[in-house]
């Protein structure tokens, strides 16, 4: 390093020192700039929009319902003479779904993900993921159809001795949600566990661990973060599905029942059957449904803290 | 060199293997007897005809240059090539005259008997304690499982540095007492063997001359197998030392992996007979 001291605006040569501003306006740069900013802006401005035009529907539909009387209430009548607003009803329809779709998705959607991430061999996997992708994306309403004409007579053959009545159950609108969200659940951890570093793996192995011991009491507990965020993903959807619903549980009208052979409202089905086009605004059927997308907004929520506190409290960090 | 094994050979594969296959014509100081192994990952000859005999409690180190097979061939000795699609094992690994890849030989129980510390700390990401009580767990030896986590630290060295902290996350700890607890880990297991691939190498001088003291003591107890790239090191731990290199194939220009000489360390060290490995040891290469 020299210790010389250089002159300002002068360079070595003598000669004039050289520019130091930009050669040009760099007007694409700018332009990409603005760009980029408008669209964060916009995805911001339509997250709000989302929220607030669900609020203010539901604000006038609180000041005519308590909101006491619509979280504990146990007739959800809306569209009657003589109507009432206690949610309950199809907000254990929608628990029932979760329930049993979670029943069928988590020891499903894991064993395949350690059988994909552990057991398969190279050509098994590169056959087997791109088809679960596929299948995260089937449109619901064509596995609602597939569940309505098949699966309902199926499991209604295999259960005879189940009280069932009608052609809806919430019990079998639950599983077909399940089975609906197991490649979700399957990719999803699949791909935790995969970046999962390889050394720990090698390190379990050089010990005496069997596959089994490795995938059970290494790579899971290491990856468990990611599959908790498989099972809430999995779950969220859950809760949001409707054609589903729909189509297997049927969207009579809701008594509060914890039997899953009978069918059922659920939340996403009740807002899905009732905004219907002659529905007119500002009626308190037209505010209810807001009402009812804002607490589903809120269980969501709710589902997601939830699992980031699990995740905080399990996780085995590794770097 | 002189055999120093104090205690007559346990053969504890045994227990795996009720009977043993033919066993074949070898020298009882061994633990090892590796005759014309050959490793390929694919088509890929990546060690070819490697025939040399590993003696009991001591430690024989392999040395040679980047791509020589090293790791390749101490990965064969516990069947962890099994992990890699595609690896092959050819020609006998006998332990105590057993062979390694034998019909009968179960590879989980062969990593149960034959140990292996890595190049890079990897230890699980949990506690101290449950790093090392992991491997007794598995065998389900719980009784007294603190006295066996204790025991294993001790072994390792590392025991009055964790004692407060078994709790504590693996992670915390200093890439030297990482390294240190993976070997405690490998010790709980109660192994015949640990093979240890460039152990030091991602560690600091002291961190690196504790883990050296370490192996010293434990090849009282097991027989040790080292892969280093530090000349010094092997020289002042190694009772017997494997040269190997490495070479093109003129035709189709793949690179393998061969022995050059295999002798004790002085000899290697101060008259080895190769000129490739003098010059390796010397620190001229080419
Ligand atoms: N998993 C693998 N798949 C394919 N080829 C491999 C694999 N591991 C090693 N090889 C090849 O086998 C040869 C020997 O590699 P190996 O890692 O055993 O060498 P090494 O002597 O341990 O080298 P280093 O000193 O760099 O660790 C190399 O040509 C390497 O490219
Ligand atoms: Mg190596």
């Amino acid at each position: 390093m020299s210790t010389q001291t250089v002159e300002l605006g002068a360079s070595r040569s003598g000669e004039p020192p050289r520019s130091l501003e930009a050669p040009s306006l760099r007007i694409g740069e700018r332009i990409i700039k603005a760009l980029l900013w408008s669209a964060a802006t916009l995805s911001v401005l339509v997250t709000t929009g989302i929220v607030v035009s669900l609020l203010i529907p539901s604000i006038a539909f609180f000041q005519q319902v308590p909101l006491w009387e619509f979280l504990t209430g146990t007739v959800w009548a809306p569209a009657f003479a003589n109507p009432s607003y206690g949610v309950l009803p199809i907000v254990v329809g929608t628990l029932t779904v979760v329930f049993f779709a979670t029943l069928v998705a988590v020891p499903v959607g894991l064993s395949s993900a350690i059988y994909l991430s552990e057991y398969a061999s190279p050509r098994v996997r590169r056959i087997v993921k791109p088809i679960l992708e596929v299948l995260e994306g089937l449109p619901t309403v064509a596995i609602g159809l597939f569940a309505f004409a098949v699966l309902t007579p199926l499991i209604r053959q295999l259960t005879p001795f189940l009280p069932w009545t009608g052609p809806f159950s919430i019990g079998v609108a639950g599983i077909t949600v399940g089975l609906l969200i197991i490649p979700l659940v399957s990719s999803v951890s699949d791909d935790a566990m995969r970046s999962v570093p390889a050394d720990l793996r090698q390190g379990a192995y050089a010990m005496g661990a069997t596959k089994y011991e490795v995938a059970l009491k290494v790579i899971v507990p290491a990856a468990i973060s990611g599959i908790i965020a498989a099972f809430v993903l999995g779950i969220s959807r859950a809760i949001g599905e409707t054609m589903v619903v729909l189509l297997v549980a049927g969207a009579g009208s809701p008594v509060l029942s914890f039997d899953p052979t009978k069918g059922t409202q659920t939340m996403t089905a009740y807002i899905g059957s009732t905004a219907t086009g002659d529905i007119a605004q500002g009626t308190i059927t037209y505010d209810s449904i807001f009402a009812v997308g804002v607490l589903l907004f809120l269980m969501t929520l709710a589902m997601n803290i939830l699992a980031i506190r699990l995740v905080k409290k399990y996780r085995e960090v590794y770097d | 060199m002189s055999e120093t094994a104090q205690s007559p050979p346990v053969i504890p594969i045994a227990r795996a293997v009720q009977d043993r296959v033919n066993p074949v014509e070898t020298d009882s100081a061994n633990t090892f007897d590796l005759q014309n192994v050959r490793v390929y990952y694919g088509d890929m000859l990546a060690v070819k005809d490697v025939s040399m005999g590993i003696h009991h409690n001591q430690i024989t180190a392999f040395i040679g240059p980047s791509g020589c097979g090293k790791s390749t061939l101490l990965r064969s000795l516990n069947r962890m090539n099994d992990l890699i699609p595609g690896a092959r094992v050819e020609g006998d690994v006998l332990y105590h005259g057993i062979d390694v890849y034998g019909p009968k030989v179960d590879p989980v129980q062969v990593r149960n008997v034959i140990g292996m510390v890595f190049q890079k700390p990897n230890p699980f990401p949990k506690s101290i304690y449950d790093n090392v009580a992991f491997g007794p767990r598995l065998q389900g030896r719980k009784k007294n499982l603190d006295d066996i986590v204790e025991e294993a630290l001790r072994g390792a060295a590392l025991w009055d540095e964790v004692k407060d902290r078994l709790k504590d996350n693996a992670y915390g700890m200093s890439g030297g007492q990482q390294q240190r607890l993976c070997i405690a880990r490998c010790i709980a297991v109660q192994p015949d063997v640990i093979l240890m691939d460039e152990p030091c190498s991602a560690l600091d001088p002291v961190s690196t001359g504790r883990i050296e003291d370490l192996m010293v003591e434990l090849k009282k107890t097991y027989t040790i197998v080292i892969v280093t790239h530090n000349m010094q090191q092997a020289a002042r731990v190694a009772d017997m030392t494997a040269f190997f290199t490495v070479s093109a194939n003129d035709e189709t220009g793949s690179r393998t992996g061969m022995l050059v000489e295999y002798a004790s360390t002085s000899k290697i060290f101060s008259d080895p007979v190769d000129t490739r490995t003098e010059n390796y040891v010397s620190g001229r290469f080419g």
